[in-house]
């Protein structure tokens, strides 16, 4: 399988009723990647992900998963990708080390693989534990190991580190970049920026249609936005006179600075400066995070529905 | 590697499953009281050899011969006459008011037909609204009467001897022609409790997973719809087992069920109902979505069950309509099965018939599983 992509699909469609859940959604991951996979809730993200492991049938489009046709060999897929669900989908009235055995089973893994996974995750004093007796994050932790168990190809992991701790979200991360240094590829569902911004590319998906794509740098800049801003005294008076002026997208508060995004560079400089002068506010240019640009995109997106 | 089928990978299924039932403890509780509770309840409840039953006796004479019927009729612990005395209108109102369940009737010839060696004939009545009530108690009362009637007349008179030997005792079951015995009842149940059982178990099986949100990883790993569907019916299989085993030995051991038949000729019949029983359990949780609606599918089910299929009433009293239905039944054949091997002794080409229907029960029933399975979460 010399492919140099592990996900190729396009136009994928689902359609539950008449509500159309993913739309005409194209991605191509390459082989070793780390791709995000981001969006609003319900914008379609675990449905996609439903879709690309064979686990629900497109009403339109087609692709394939490393190598394989989506459509026809899902059970060929299943075998070669690794799917972390959202919700914790292990037996929760199974100990860890059953749940384990019972994917090392179903895998056809030796006894050695349910061992080395306990060990790796600390876990092998607790292996009697109940898994439903874990704690949220830990219940994440146990999943993932679970579901890395086979040495899949692929792993699609849908929120992975919702609810997880720094520390332990850091070493998954830094896990991640170890096994994809070694060719493995993961497509990662996220909602947070700094796991986006440790992807290699990322996709963006809102009420079903894939808004944009590309690295963080390409994103912020495709997004053609400008940010500045504003320190004061009285910003949150500042805050107020900006809100629906020319050029104004977006007014957010952080911390002690108060952030002014606009896609407009220009109508957006005129109103920022009137309004600081008029609070007595320091306004500088600065750099646009991801968090605005997404923002910035699901209100467009919300826009283009209506 | 096979990707439809891998023993591994069956095995695998098998143990969680088996785990998931221990673990469980009501439901596991529940598998195996169920079918002890209603075996007691039943079988005693349902006592179908009841004793002291209250009696009338209507005699013309009050000659050696009658005195000797009736105590004789007392020995046996089935008849306690309340009325010794009553006209024959008096013990009609007293059956009929279910004040006695049984009315004996002395003819007033019966001394000399008797004494003359001509076909002495008892009437004795039984309230059969209550089956079980009438038949114990009419079933030995032919040798009871001839004996009575030898002994009466002492052993001289060959001519005598011989006619009390052919004492004929004429018993109408009344309002109820038919007519249950207890035999028949603890045999019958032991199909009612597997398919309580089993069909619930099964439903509720595969719809856990998806209650649960388990379905969506089971499903996205190799596994197939054939391991998916043995894995979750044979530990079960199991469990019905037990339960055969547990209701056998009590129908053997505290009923004094007659066995008959062949035990192995038994055991192939069960095993087929079973089968059918856990098939059509998955059946129903490839389509309802809650254990809820496991359950309601399956009492809905269960209830016409047990009411057509010949286990609380006669098959052969009901309307063509219900016989119709509860040909549609696995119950129905189940019973006709075991009743034939267990009371009847019935050979395999006896219960040939109910053994085929209740096979192709089985492939009906899986064909339509598989083809239910959705391998998907649409
Ligand atoms: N089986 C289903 N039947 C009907 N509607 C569904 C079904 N599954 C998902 N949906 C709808 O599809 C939409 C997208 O859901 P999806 O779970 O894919 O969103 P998501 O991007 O993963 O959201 P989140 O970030 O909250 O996890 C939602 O509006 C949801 O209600
Ligand atoms: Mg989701």
């Amino acid at each position: 399988m010399a492919e140099e992509n592990a996900i190729e699909v396009s136009g994928l469609t689902k359609r539950f009723g008449d509500k159309t859940v993913v739309d005409h959604v194209s991605l191509e991951v390459k082989r070793g990647e780390i791709a995000g996979f981001l969006g609003p809730n319900g914008s379609g993200k675990t449905t996609t992900i439903r879709l690309m492991c064979g686990l629900l049938t497109p009403d339109e489009g087609e692709g394939r998963v490393l190598g394989h046709d989506i459509l026809h060999e899902g059970p060929t897929i299943k075998r070669e990708v690794g799917y972390m669900t959202q919700r914790f989908s292990f037996y929760e009235d199974l100990t860890i080390e059953e749940n384990l055995s019972f994917v090392a089973g179903v895998y056809q893994l030796g006894r050695q693989a349910v061992r080395d996974t306990l060990a790796d995750l600390g876990l092998t004093s607790r292996r009697t534990q109940l898994a439903g007796s874990l704690s949220g994050g830990w219940k994440q932790r146990l999943a993932l190991a679970a579901c890395i168990m086979h040495r899949p190809q692929l792993l699609m992991l849908d929120e992975p580190t919702a609810g997880v701790d720094p520390k332990a979200r850091r070493e998954f991360w830094d896990e991640i970049h170890e096994r994809a240094a070694d060719g493995l590829t993961v497509l990662v569902s996220t909602h947070y920026m700094d796991e986006a911004e440790r992807c290699h590319r990322i996709n963006y998906i809102a009420y079903g249609k894939l808004i944009t794509r590309g690295t963080v740098p390409e994103v912020v800049r495709d997004a053609g936005l400008s940010t500045f801003v504003l320190k004061g005294p009285r910003l949150s008076e500042a805050q107020r006179l900006l809100k629906g002026k020319p050029g104004v997208d977006q007014v957010a508060p952080y911390g002690t600075d108060l952030h002014v995004i606009g896609r407009n560079r220009v109508e957006l400089e005129r109103s920022v400066t009137e309004a600081a002068s008029a609070t007595q506010s320091d306004a500088k240019p600065a750099e646009t995070s991801l968090e605005d640009v997404f923002i910035q995109l699901m209100g467009e997106a919300q826009d283009n529905m209506a | 590697m096979n990707r439809f089928f891998s023993l591994r990978r069956l095995l695998t299924l098998i143990r969680k499953e088996a785990i998931q039932m221990r673990r469980d403890r009501l439901t596991f509780a529940m598998m195996l009281g169920v079918p002890l509770m209603q075996l007691m309840l039943f079988g005693f409840a349902i006592n179908n050899d009841p004793k002291h039953l209250p009696a009338a006796l209507v005699a013309a004479d009050e000659d050696k011969y009658t005195r000797a019927m009736v105590t004789a009729l007392e020995m046996t612990g089935y008849y306690n006459f309340i009325y010794p005395n009553a006209s024959a209108a008096e013990a009609e109102h007293l059956l009929a008011s279910g004040t006695v369940a049984f009315v004996v009737t002395v003819p007033s010839d019966f001394g000399t037909r008797l004494e003359r060696g001509d076909n002495p004939k008892i009437l004795i009545e039984a309230d059969a609204t209550d089956p079980a009530v009438a038949s114990g108690a009419v079933s030995t009362l032919g040798q009871v009467a001839s004996d009575a009637v030898t002994r009466a007349t002492g052993q001289e008179w060959d001519k005598k001897t011989k006619a009390a030997q052919q004492v004929q005792v004429v018993v109408h079951k009344l309002y109820n022609p038919e007519g249950l015995t207890q035999f028949n009842i603890v045999p019958g149940l032991l199909g009612v409790i597997l398919q309580m059982t089993m069909v619930m178990m099964t439903s509720m099986a595969l719809t856990r997973e998806t209650e649960r949100g388990t379905m969506e990883n089971l499903l996205s790993m190799p596994v197939s719809p054939l391991e998916i569907m043995l894995g979750k019916v044979l530990p079960y299989f199991g469990v019905g087992a037990v339960q055969v085993v547990v209701v056998l030995s009590a129908s053997k051991l505290i009923f004094h069920v007659p066995f008959m038949g062949s035990l192995w000729l038994l055991f192939a019949g069960i095993l087929l109902f079973v089968m059918a029983l856990v098939i059509l359990g998955y059946l129903i949780s490839s389509v309802v979505r809650t254990q809820m609606q496991a359950m309601q599918v399956t009492i809905f089910y269960f209830l016409p069950s047990i009411l057509l299929s010949g286990f609380m009433f006669p098959f052969r009293g009901m309307p063509d309509w219900a016989q119709y239905l509860g040909e549609t039944l696995p119950l129905t054949h189940f019973l006709r099965m075991i009743r034939g091997v267990m009371l009847k002794g019935a050979s395999f080409a006896d219960v040939s018939g109910p053994l085929w229907v209740l096979g192709l029960f089985v492939v009906i029933f899986a064909l339509a599983a598989l083809s239910r399975f959705r391998r998907t979460l649409d």
